[in-house]
């Protein structure tokens, strides 16, 4: 099996989501945003960074990248693609998820571990997980506040306090529903704002990262 | 030419006189520039070359010392480190946001010259009290302007510190370093290379901002008309240097040039004549050939431009082609400026005519050499004779005082700004008393500890400064890295004035005797002038960063938990509290001369502090440094929600920081092992108490607070002051 990650200039975690792939023996490529061909792969990532400087607005000007179309020619036909953080901002820009994500209530970047509730196992990311499960992973994002569009999101992640219940208080960001990740209809697209590659090994904030990784690889 | 244009452009009249004499002639406008920018304070350390000859730069594991770049230190198994540090003081106050973003794109700029990729920043940031609405717009600047380039340029912030004093009100310290790590055949050095070579410019287009950053605003003091200095403050493009940082690793990685030189301050200047003059070479630079961002530039505005994100590639004209497809593959801009020519003229053309024409190493090289005059203060021994008392105030009240205050207490507010877990090596994060980061595939980790202080430099630079090397080395020691080198920001007032030479050559002598007496060598400095607001000088403020190597990587640490035995090691606490913070902040008292450091008790501590960190299953060590053993302590107990329970404490021994000493918590069954440990390296241990359960500081039988309470103070001491936004 081989996963795409693709780089836009401007993206920074590429070599962060091949490392903890490869964790779990995944094969992966970096895939500039001038290609247009993504057929040899079974599994798409687009990872967090700030794709074209995300001038205009996050993801605003990678949506027009060459590889955008082959990207959603994929996740049309039902391949996974996950959207991290800015990847998630992308896929929401490009159409291929529904709402969109604006600047923190705060007003100021946000890094640092949260706590999520998996609000839906139905989805390439959360198939491993448990309904209900408890995860901590760093969040990293200024413009990570989720706004909805008229189509009602599927949550497949809510900002929690540690024991699971979602208040406002545990809400980082002013999100929506406190909504942290969203799928598609099919669950085959999904994106969220905290990073799941940064909670992987022993000495990190947490390993609650790698149920998700290896959800999106086995599914 | 107007006759004082040399004026204008901040040179002496004796300055003038000495172009005129290398020249044979009355310089050109054009080159009338480019000495300006060259020769300026922050360019050429005219004031503080003479002093900055005698450090120790030199140790076997040093590959590049000062006077490149960067520095860079040999880690062993084929890899090196490269690290910098550089203040952008004046650029901040006057524009914080893009003042302390530029400040990052140039230091980043000066560690992936050298061919290595930059792994981590830290940052060393000043202001005065921040009470003042004035200093909350400034911190909140700088911190969003770090955040806002350091995280889209990817490079994570690892760490830093922050404090707040007066005596920077006019005038904050904006203080950035950058560590990079290469293999060793992909080290670069500034040069041109070999005669035949072609110069390409790659980058941002160049523009008129930050025309005289160097000379204008960097070597001079301020006063109320600072303001009317933003247009020589420059604008950072993070995307763009991203970019420019991607494609110049690929250059190295295929070994498509001979040299590389950023442009930072004296821009185009500095990048066309330092090359050359390091080859012992000459070069032909075509002015017109410069991607520019706006038409009609003149001569001296394309050579003094301080436009960021652009570097200066010097390339065999067999590999141009493929250094242009490189720039072009990462969606850069490349322009070929320039011929490294036999000789040592560095001749400049505009269209199409020559408007320059010098010896390269006059620009780089020929800077007077000043020997400003040092004089002691008459009033240091007055300050030194001032008894210093240990105050019989309440140690939980005083304690509580200290947490609450900016200086001392919780950081979060600032660092949770800054991406500090990028790349996934981050172990110990901002925050702590070192940062650490594995180097992925080796067995190593490398500690980075930064450390300034104004209030104990004032009473004692000489002291001070040592202290500082001491304690930056402390701070690596407790997450198991060995010292290995250091950079140095040397901020201090304006060298006009005797006595501020008289602090800046005290300090000099300070880090010169703790790097020799630890074997440590300076790789790297910066020097910044002229921090002065309407004639008051700042606090002479030398900053150290240090660089520890951790082969192998100590255990993870565990958690403080209940029951864990806390061990102060290392000398006994003295009753002098001189430039404490208990004395400063807590009673407002600036007098005394500070404790000095003991060479060998120092280098004791380390020894034990390194053998319990590899050797002891679950110990947690942390220096004491600012706030005393009592704040170290606090803190540990806030972050894992524990209690302790300690033995009585006088007030001089809960606050006192003389150097040298640590805090060690070790599981119980592990202390007589650690107790070993110690005496086997001559360090004294004293066991002070242990964790407990409770949810209380017990100290004796009579001091009782409440964690909570202490946590309440600590963590609103810059969040909540902030709460009401930079303007509140």
């Amino acid at each position: 099996m081989k996963v795409g990650i693709v780089v836009f200039p401007g993206t920074n975690c590429e070599r962060d989501v091949a490392h903890a792939l490869g964790m779990f023996g995944a094969d992966t490529e970096l895939v500039w945003h001038r290609e247009t061909d993504l057929d040899e792969f079974d599994r798409i990532v687009l990872p967090g960074g700030f794709a074209h400087g995300d001038y205009l607005r996050a993801g605003a000007i990678a949506r027009f990248s060459p590889v955008m179309r082959p990207v959603a020619d994929a996740a049309n036909a039902g391949v996974p693609v996950l959207g991290i953080c800015n990847g998630f901002q992308i896929l929401c820009e490009a159409g291929l998820l529904p709402g969109a994500l604006i600047a923190n209530r705060d007003l100021r970047f946000i890094c640092r571990p949260v706590h999520v509730r998996v609000e839906s196992t139905d989805s390439i990311l959360t198939r491993a997980a448990k309904p209900g499960q408890v995860l901590r992973i760093p969040l990293n994002s200024y413009e990570g506040s989720y706004v909805p569009g008229d189509m009602a999101p599927t949550p497949v992640l809510r900002y929690c306090e540690p024991d699971g219940s979602v208040t406002d208080a545990a809400n980082p960001n002013g999100s929506s529903d406190g909504v942290a990740g969203l799928a598609n209809a099919a669950g085959n697209v999904v994106g969220l704002m905290p990073h799941p590659e940064r909670a992987v090994e022993e000495f990190m904030v947490s390993t609650d990262g790698r149920v998700l990784l290896q959800s999106f690889l086995a599914s | 030419m107007t006759t004082d244009l040399h004026r204008r452009l901040g040179m002496t009249d004796e300055e003038f006189a000495q172009v005129g004499a290398i020249l044979g002639r009355p310089p050109a406008d054009p080159e009338l520039a480019m000495y300006s920018v060259m020769w300026s304070e922050h360019c050429s350390y005219k004031s503080s070359r003479a002093f900055l000859r005698d450090l120790p730069t030199d140790a076997p594991w040093v590959v590049v010392g000062p006077g490149e770049n960067a520095g860079v230190v040999d880690i062993g198994d084929g890899w090196l480190a490269a690290i910098r540090i550089e203040s952008h003081n004046h650029p901040s106050f006057v524009e914080p946001y893009q003042g302390a973003a530029t400040g990052v794109g140039g230091i980043l700029r000066d560690v992936f010259t050298m061919g290595a990729r930059p792994i981590g920043l830290w940052n060393q940031i000043r202001f005065g009290n921040l009470d003042d609405p004035h200093n909350r717009y400034l911190l909140g600047g700088v911190v969003a302007g770090i955040a806002g380039y350091g995280n889209a340029v990817g490079v994570p912030t690892l760490g830093g510190e922050v404090e707040f004093d007066d005596t920077y009100r006019g005038n904050p310290l904006v203080n950035v370093m950058c560590l990079g790590i290469l293999r060793r055949d992909q080290l670069v050095l500034g040069t041109a290379g070999p005669p035949g070579s072609i110069a390409v410019l790659l980058g941002s287009s160049t523009g008129r901002d930050g025309i005289g950053g160097a000379s204008v605003l960097a070597s001079a003091g301020f006063d109320e008309e600072a303001a009317t200095k933003r247009p020589s403050v420059q604008v950072g493009d993070p995307y763009e240097e991203k970019k420019l940082i991607e494609a110049c690793l690929e250059l190295y990685e295929r070994d498509l040039v001979v040299g590389v030189q950023d442009l930072g301050a004296a821009g185009l200047s500095c990048a066309a004549s330092e090359p050359a003059a390091r080859a012992g070479a000459g070069l032909d630079l075509d002015l017109d050939a410069v991607h520019c961002r706006e038409t009609g530039m003149t001569a001296p505005e394309l050579l003094m431009s301080e436009s960021q994100e652009r570097m200066m590639a010097f390339v065999d004209p067999a590999h141009v082609e493929e250094v242009l497809a490189v720039a072009e593959r990462w969606e850069i801009d490349a322009s070929i400026v320039g011929t490294v020519r036999d000789g040592d003229r560095l001749r400049v053309f505009h269209d199409g005519r020559a408007v320059a024409d010098v010896p390269a190493s006059s620009l780089a090289e020929d800077a007077p050499v000043l020997h400003r005059p040092v004089r002691r203060p008459d009033w240091i021994d007055e300050l030194w004779d001032e008894p210093t008392r240990p105050v019989g105030a309440d140690i939980g009240e005083t304690l509580v005082t200290l947490l609450g205050h900016p200086s001392v207490g919780d950081p979060s507010w600032i660092y949770e700004q800054f991406d500090h877990m990028l790349f996934l090596n981050t172990v110990a994060g901002p925050g702590l008393d070192a940062s650490l980061v594995r180097v992925r595939g080796t067995s190593k980790g490398l500690a980075v500890s930064t450390d300034g202080n104004g209030a104990l430099c004032y009473l004692d630079p000489r002291r001070g400064g040592a202290r500082l090397v001491w304690e930056a080395a402390m701070n690596v020691a407790v997450v198991g890295a060995k010292p290995l080198a250091i950079v140095d920001n040397l901020n201090f007032g304006n060298p006009e004035n005797p006595e501020v030479m008289w602090q800046f050559t005290e300090t000099l002598a300070g880090l010169s005797d703790a790097c020799i007496d630890l074997g440590v060598p300076i790789v790297g400095g910066n020097v910044s002038f002229y921090n002065e607001t309407d004639g008051a000088d700042i606090h002479p403020t030398p900053v150290v960063g240090m660089l520890g190597l951790a082969d192998p990587m100590p255990p993870l640490h565990g958690a403080v938990t209940p029951g864990m035995a806390i061990l102060v090691c290392g000398p006994a606490q003295s009753t002098n509290l001189s430039g404490s913070a208990v004395q400063t902040i807590v009673h407002g008292d600036h007098g005394g001369r500070p404790s000095d450091v003991e060479p060998v008790i120092g280098a004791a501590s380390i020894e034990t502090a390194l053998r319990i960190a590899h050797e002891i299953d679950g110990a947690v060590l942390h220096d004491i440094s600012k706030g005393g053993a009592l704040v170290t302590l606090a803190e540990v107990l806030i972050r894992a929600n524990t209690g302790a329970s300690l033995s009585p404490t006088p007030y001089a021994h809960a606050f006192g920081e003389d150097p040298h000493r640590f805090l060690c918590f070790v599981p119980a069954k592990q202390i007589e092992e650690t107790i070993r440990i110690a005496v086997e390296n001559g360090t004294r241990v004293e066991l002070w108490g242990a964790t407990t359960g409770a949810s209380e500081l017990r100290i004796g039988h009579t001091n009782v607070v409440a964690v909570e309470h202490l946590a309440e103070a600590w963590r609103g001491a810059i969040a909540g002051r902030m709460a009401g936004g930079a303007n509140g």
